[in-house]
């Protein structure tokens, strides 16, 4: 069992305009591994991702919270937890189906694709009418062996 | 966040500017196509140069404007996409619609409204 060495968690309202807000946090708080700019861009694009998911889809009948904690191991392990409270989803092996959508002609059906191919791994777990929690983990590893060595 | 847009005979570029995930894409979305509605283009050109940032929601923007300029008999271009980008649109498979420019575009007019 790999020792946490840092966590974090965010609550906010599910209106769209923070999606761009928890991305950032997000990076920001993973900053702290000196990660490369394509990994902040990986993680930012997953979070904006399952943050939108939950928007469009889990809160589609109104506002509810959306809740994320984030934990930094001793390994240089980032785990990412994204949670709604909303509709949940019937199918989960369906809707990660790459271009697979209930979003509408403007959706691309391609959220949980790109969670998958931008991190290391994905989990979602999903209760119809409970809501979605969708797990993302990325290794930051590089930086964070010379952290280690520098302390 | 935003577009602007300039107007070259009959083609419409539109500059996106800013990150474009879900929430910014709608304002670009309806900004665009009020245009392309009315005054029916024969091209469109979507600049991503001033785009540092998009999730699957820049997809969904491409596909959209991709199929509206269709049903006109327009074409869509996608001029200027960033590097980093690039990874998604991979992804996407949109590749294969031929709509992307290889080289960079300049556009000279900045007349833009």
């Amino acid at each position: 069992m790999q020792e946490i060495v840092n966590e974090m968690n965010l609550n906010f309202f599910s209106r769209s305009c923070n999606e761009g807000f928890a991305r950032t946090t997000i990076a920001a708080f993973v900053s702290q591994l000196d990660p490369t700019i394509d990994e902040l861009a990986d993680i930012k694009t997953a979070v904006s991702e399952a943050v939108t998911n939950c928007i469009v889809h889990g809160y589609k009948q109104g506002i509810g919270k959306i809740y994320i904690s984030s934990k930094i191991y001793e390994n240089g392990k980032v785990v990412i937890k994204i949670k709604d409270k909303g509709c949940g989803i019937e199918d989960v092996e369906q809707a990660m189906e790459p271009l697979f959508t209930t979003g509408g002609s403007e959706r691309s059906g391609l959220g949980f694709a790109v969670m998958q191919s931008f991190m290391d791994k994905i989990k979602v777990s999903s209760k119809p009418g409970k809501g979605t929690t969708v797990t993302l983990q990325k290794f930051i590893i590089r930086r964070a062996i010379n952290n280690e060595r520098q302390s | 966040m935003g577009v602007k847009l300039l107007v070259q005979g009959s083609t419409l570029t539109a500059f996106i500017e800013g990150d474009i995930d879900h929430h910014s894409a709608k304002e670009t979305r309806e900004a665009i196509d009020y245009y392309i509605e009315k005054n029916t283009p024969k091209l469109l050109q979507l600049d991503f140069s001033g785009v540092p940032f998009m999730d699957s929601s820049g997809i969904g923007l491409i596909m959209g404007r991709f199929k509206l300029i269709n049903s006109f008999k327009g074409k869509l271009k996608v001029i200027n996409v960033p590097k980093n980008l690039e990874r998604m649109i991979k992804l996407s498979g949109l590749s294969a619609l031929g709509i992307f420019e290889k080289e960079d575009v300049k556009i000279n007019a900045r007349n833009s409204k």
